[in-house]
């Protein structure tokens, strides 16, 4: 499902994210469980504070990382991590 | 040193889910309980406070994220409020699980400000009572109230329902009361026959015509109501041909701490002969973790015989349950009978199939049935004691 471009997004209530020391990584928990967010997947859900929307994110992306061409993989990721429940449209 | 080995002792390695066992007291007297039969031989050394700190501490430092607030009844504590607000200021994802008896508004309230993240209810189903429970408007309102409770507090309503031959004719009764409930996630999970439930596994097993009904009515449920009310269904492992790949494998992400302290693997380690579980007042959960011979017991695959030792599934399901394999062949290293490839498995069958033609009622079971109570807990554990002096 497509994202809207200008909404805020936010996390889906019971989902927390943390940066786990031990395994040098950010997480998304939920109940019962644990996503590793290695690297990039973790630079993209930092982001996610419910005000942000798609297009800000991108756009804060893209001033953190000058010249990368991330647009689509921001898009697709958070269009996935969308259909798996673990952000919402507010 | 296999692959999966060297890989393993080069990074640090810990538990990522701790279950704290708070303590063995329990209000209900449920028959398909899982807490060992001798558990009152806990009483008067659970852990204190401190102690369960320094653990919880220790178990976060090595990467533990999810932690289990459960018992007994954990409620019956009063210092559940501090291990939340304490477990959830170190890092961890806290989960309640309870039965809701003496979850009062004022509780509930100190945990979320504690920043406790989910409450699991279980569906208090002791048996005895079972008939009084479905019919009775005093109960059903209390529930409906803790329910509410749950909700106005922010928490989705995480229901458990342990099914078994005596109630899983109900339900649709049951599921009826998780609708009225607004339950968000239903678990109606048959009980595992471990502990309690082993010691009255004749009379809990559903027969496979039960199972088939009560699978098509939950799937009735599902089809209506969708994401409303999700309902996850889960068949005893006596009906399957492939076991279960128990605790994702041994000592590799679960921690069970008894109320006593005991460090465990599972929830039934405990009963394993042969093997030493250190305690968390004497040793540190890095050392225990790592080191100590009951959690390196059954780590990996180097304990394994045929058939799992050349089954390429191994790495699947880790040969199934040590303790199922240990109840039912009287050897934790065997396949778990569950398998069809054990050569024990005709023990799964034959039970099974007893299962299939039990003629007595209800009414007639009720009074064969051990209840899980501080009585036959001492009973168990003097035999137990009279046994190992001889």
């Amino acid at each position: 499902m497509s994202l809207p471009p200008d909404k805020p997004l936010s996390l889906e209530k019971q989902f927390r994210f943390q940066w786990e020391p031990a395994q040098q990584c950010h997480v998304l928990l939920y109940p019962e469980g644990l996503i590793r967010l290695p690297g990039s997947a973790g630079e993209i859900i930092q982001r996610i504070d419910g005000n942000a929307s798609l297009n800000g994110i991108i756009a804060a992306l893209e001033q953190a990382y000058p010249g990368a061409e991330l647009r689509q993989d921001v898009i697709d990721f958070l269009e996935n991590a969308h259909d798996k429940g673990w952000i919402r449209v507010v | 040193m296999t692959k999966d080995g060297s890989a393993l002792s080069e990074s640090r390695s810990g538990p990522l889910w701790v279950n704290a066992e708070l303590t063995y007291r329990c209000p209900l007297h449920c028959v398909f309980c899982y807490n060992p039969l001798d558990y009152t031989s806990t009483f008067g050394k659970e852990l204190s406070t401190d102690e369960w700190l320094k653990t919880l501490r220790e178990a976060r430092e090595l990467g533990a994220v999810q932690l289990g607030l459960s018992g007994g009844e954990p409620l019956l504590r009063d210092d559940v409020e501090i291990l939340i607000a304490e477990a959830s200021k170190m890092g961890y994802y806290v989960n309640l699980i309870t039965s809701g008896i003496g979850l009062t508004e004022e509780r509930i309230a100190a945990f979320k400000e504690g920043g406790l993240d989910q409450i699991q209810l279980s569906f208090q189903d002791s048996t005895k009572e079972l008939n009084d429970f479905l019919s009775s408007t005093r109960t059903f309102e209390l529930k409906l109230k803790i329910a509410r409770l749950i909700k106005q507090y922010g928490y989705p309503m995480v229901l458990n329902v342990v099914l078994h031959k005596l109630n899983i004719d109900h339900i649709e009764q049951i599921l009826e009361m998780a609708e009225a409930m607004e339950a968000d996630h239903v678990e109606l999970a048959n009980s595992q026959y471990y502990a309690w439930a082993f010691k009255n596994r004749e009379h809990l097993m559903p027969t496979r015509e039960q199972l088939q009904r009560a699978e098509a009515i939950t799937m009735r449920f599902r089809e209506r109501l969708g994401k409303k009310m999700k309902l996850y269904f889960v068949v005893p492992d006596y009906y399957a041909d492939r076991p279960k790949a128990c605790m994702n494998g041994w000592g590799a992400v679960f921690l069970n701490i008894a109320p006593d302290g005991l460090a465990l693997p599972c929830h039934e380690a405990r009963m394993l002969p042969g093997l030493e579980f250190p305690n968390v007042r004497e040793h540190d959960v890095d050392w225990i973790w790592n080191q100590s011979p009951g959690f390196t017991a059954y780590r990996g695959d180097g304990w394994m015989k045929e058939p799992c030792r050349s089954c390429d599934e191994k790495h699947k399901d880790f040969g199934g349950c040590r303790c199922q394999a240990y109840m039912l062949t009287g050897d934790a290293t065997n396949a778990d009978p569950v398998c069809s490839k054990s050569s024990h498995h005709h023990l799964i069958v034959e039970q099974v199939e007893r299962a299939q033609h039990s003629l007595i009622s209800a009414e007639e079971t009720r009074p064969l049935l051990f209840y899980r109570d501080d009585k036959n807990a001492r009973q168990f554990a003097d035999e137990e004691k009279s046994c190992s002096e001889h």
